[in-house]
């Protein structure tokens, strides 16, 4: 069951006043925004809040007009620092109050990557440490800036937008037939994630009944693609506390899950099987027994390098209690997936809002918020695709694997709600009166959870920093848009 | 130590033989295009304008996402292949005419002499969407080992031979991706690995993305969204003249 398409006229509106304090009163009893955004309309724009009770899986939508400025909820709100810092970049209405009003993406024709104001500690011997953003290894642009006494880090502040090459924006002129490519290139690892968000939004919005068949495939892609991720980036936490054979051993297997996804579309990571209404390709018998075959024999291997991690002390050591992020700091931010999780708060969009053949999905994984818990929780959750994986092939539902999808609905808007690898994706649009879009919202996860990687380092020590990033690995190109 | 030892027994031994006859993109993969007729309806059904019909056209491999839409609509026209060798030495060698396309020439004898059994890349992702980085990782696991052709990543430009560039060049990675390469000693060599680093792949047209700056010469392009790890290494082995 998706999310249902809400005509535009029944999204409550509210004065300012009245906005700001209903905004405040929910997001403080349970809600957590799960996108929020400024929409133009009528010479000025429309803010338009989408607020999830994700325990009872229910979203609301709020919205008010504004010009000019509006007052900024962050001080009380912190959870929607980094919504408000993007709408004043995107429309210049100035969240008056904001204490932190930096660029996001430094979009602006003037701005400067990573030119900006950053935090300083000052004393004789605190010293800055900037990285970025070329890193060592082969992996995305991003600026950090440590403010260091000795080896102990007093604040991070994560400077991205190196990666923004104006995705949203185009989308937003859709749909077309470039917009399935955006979403699939949103976050390159997370292709099922998005390209599913992706699809349902315009399923939403025309009224598309996805069979069940191709539904059950997605599902299949997603979880493929979960255990990919899980699996590198257990390995990779291996590697980073120099505990060579895990790391070894997923750098591999992360591979056969990915060749495997691949045997599905073609494409390691999960290139065009989704489609508006369905998916591209189907599985027959010999398909189906091959991806079994291959699940078995992967999982299989995972689960005994895995093993090994939490078996080994001078592993055990180095994760345990590193990068502490404490379930208020989580919570209070509106932190999503493995790592909210991993702190304690029981939020999984297949279990709180269920889309596709999720409808009687449990999992219950939990930790104390540090390293060891985010690979825990990651392992946790790895023995759940697979044993998702392993079902529905064993009972795939007949029938078609791509319905039609006509006109989308004019004056309408849909939020679309997946859990990707990294955590709950949203994505919203709303159309115009001619069934065009007239906006488009892409919230990626990590534009959620890297200010948890700035929390987690807080007191930690500098030389942590690698393996706090990793248990995060959070997506530069999924934050830039 | 001994469950380390019964883990390594249980894995087995992985590393692929680079490379062996019957190599291949999955079943469902699609790789090197065939082009059969230069048809409209195929040039048509492309969003990215890869292919010209007419006389002289193709399909041009640096523009192509690899998404399939033209095989589908004019299945007649164009076929893809799951042939993984995909590189080129100059940018119009990507076309994929009736005749085929020109396939990678290794660099110049003299590079290859100053770098002997060894070859260092600094990467640099600037834009895109971090597939192409992570088919690039993968060849330092030990499935693919890319170390055991001397050819490996490197942290600092003034350890490397060369660039390996990645993504579209977003406006805010161009000073960056210059910086890079202006720390490489000379001589050094350029690569654009993925749609994007040729021709801005699916964000081709977009402001936000400037490419490649003209004055940064690139000596292998490596099409592909994202390129096959096959075809990664393929395309590093052809420029170093370790295959051919
Ligand atoms: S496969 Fe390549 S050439 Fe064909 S339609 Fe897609 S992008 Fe264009």
């Amino acid at each position: 069951m998706s999310i249902p398409l809400v005509p535009l006229e029944n999204i409550l509106f509210l004065p300012m006043e009245e906005f700001t304090r209903t905004v405040t009163g929910k997001l403080r009893s349970g809600g957590r925004a799960a996108v929020f955004f400024a929409m133009p309309e009528a010479g000025a724009f429309r803010l338009v809040m989408a607020i999830a009770f994700d325990l009872e899986g229910r979203l609301e939508f709020l919205s008010t007009a504004a010009a000019g400025s509006f007052p900024s909820l962050t001080p009380e709100l912190p959870q929607l620092h980094l919504f408000e810092r993007e709408i004043y970049e995107l429309t210049g209405l100035k969240p008056e109050g904001h204490p932190w009003l930096k660029p996001v993406r430094f979009t602006g024709a003037a701005a400067r990557p990573g030119v900006a104001e950053f935090f300083r500690v000052h004393g004789s011997e605190v010293h800055e440490v900037a990285v970025g953003p070329v890193h060592a290894g082969v992996i995305e642009p991003g600026h950090f800036r440590f403010q260091c006494y000795g080896e102990k880090v007093f604040q991070l502040e994560i400077a991205l937008g190196y990666q923004h090459r104006g995705v949203e924006r185009r989308l937003a002129a859709g749909p077309d037939a470039r917009g399935i490519h955006y979403a699939e290139t949103l976050a390159g690892d997370t292709t099922a994630g998005h390209a599913w968000a992706y699809c349902e939004t315009i399923e939403t919005l025309c009224g598309a009944a996805v069979p069940a068949r191709a539904q059950v495939l997605r599902a299949i892609m997603l979880e493929l693609e979960r255990l990919a991720n899980h699996t590198g980036d257990l390995g990779a936490l291996s590697g980073d506390v120099a505990y060579l054979p895990t790391a070894s051993f997923c750098g591999r297997l992360r591979g056969d899950f990915l060749n495997m996804t691949a045997l599905l579309c073609g494409n390691r990571f999960g290139r065009n099987m989704f489609r508006p209404g369905g998916v591209n390709f189907d599985l027959d018998a010999a398909l189906v027994k091959e991806l079994k075959a291959r699940l078995d024999a992967a999982f299989r291997d995972a689960e005994n390098a895995v093993a090994l991690l939490w078996k080994t002390n001078s592993v055990v050591d180095r994760f345990d209690a590193t990068g502490l992020l404490l379930a208020d700091a989580a919570r209070g931010l509106g932190l999503v997936g493995p790592v909210a999780r991993a702190c304690g708060i029981p939020l999984d969009t297949r279990r709180n809002f269920p889309f596709g053949p999720y409808h009687d999905f449990t999992l219950s994984a939990s930790g104390r918020g540090d390293v060891y818990a985010r690979a825990y929780v990651r392992w946790a959750e790895m023995q759940k695709s697979a044993q998702l994986v392993d079902a529905w092939l064993d009972a795939l539902p007949g029938g078609p694997v791509a319905a039609e999808c006509g006109p989308l609905r004019p004056g309408s808007a849909a939020v679309s709600l997946i859990e990707g690898w990294r955590g709950q994706i949203c994505h919203a649009a709303v159309t115009d009166d001619a069934g065009r879009f007239r906006y488009y919202k892409v919230v990626d996860p990590s534009f959620r959870n890297w200010v948890g990687l700035a929390m987690a380092l807080r007191n930690g020590e500098i030389s942590d920093f690698p393996l706090c990033n990793k248990s995060f690995n959070l997506s530069y190109c999924g934050h830039d848009l | 130590m001994f469950k380390e030892i019964i883990a390594r027994f249980k894995q087995g031994y992985r590393t692929m033989e680079f490379p062996a006859p019957g190599l291949a993109l999955p079943a469902r993969g699609l790789g090197l295009p065939v082009v059969k007729t230069l048809e409209e309806t195929a040039a048509q059904a492309c969003v990215y304008g890869a292919i010209s019909a007419g006389p002289g056209g193709g399909l041009d491999m640096g523009r192509c996402v690899f998404c399939g839409a033209c095989a589908q609509a004019a299945p007649g026209a164009v076929e893809f292949t799951k042939e993984y060798k995909l590189c080129a030495s100059a940018r119009q060698d990507l076309v994929v005419g009736n005749a085929g396309f020109k396939r990678a020439a290794p660099v110049a004898a003299d590079i290859r002499r100053i770098l002997g059994r060894s070859f260092k890349l600094r990467q640099v992702s600037a834009g895109g969407c971090g597939a192409c980085e992570a088919d690039c990782n993968v060849l330092g696991t030990l499935a693919w080992d890319m170390g055991r052709f001397g050819v490996q990543f490197v942290a600092s430009p003034r350890h490397a031979d060369g660039i390996l560039v990645t993504g579209p060049v977003t406006k805010n990675m161009e000073l960056a991706l210059r910086k890079t390469y202006d720390a490489v000693p000379g001589p050094k060599v350029v690569i654009a690995c993925g749609a994007c680093a040729i021709a801005g792949g699916p964000y081709a047209g977009h402001e936000e993305c400037v490419g490649i700056p003209r004055d940064i010469p690139v000596d292998l392009y490596i099409p592909g969204c994202p390129p096959h790890p096959l075809t990664i290494l393929d395309g590093l082995l052809r420029l170093i003249g370790r295959i051919d």
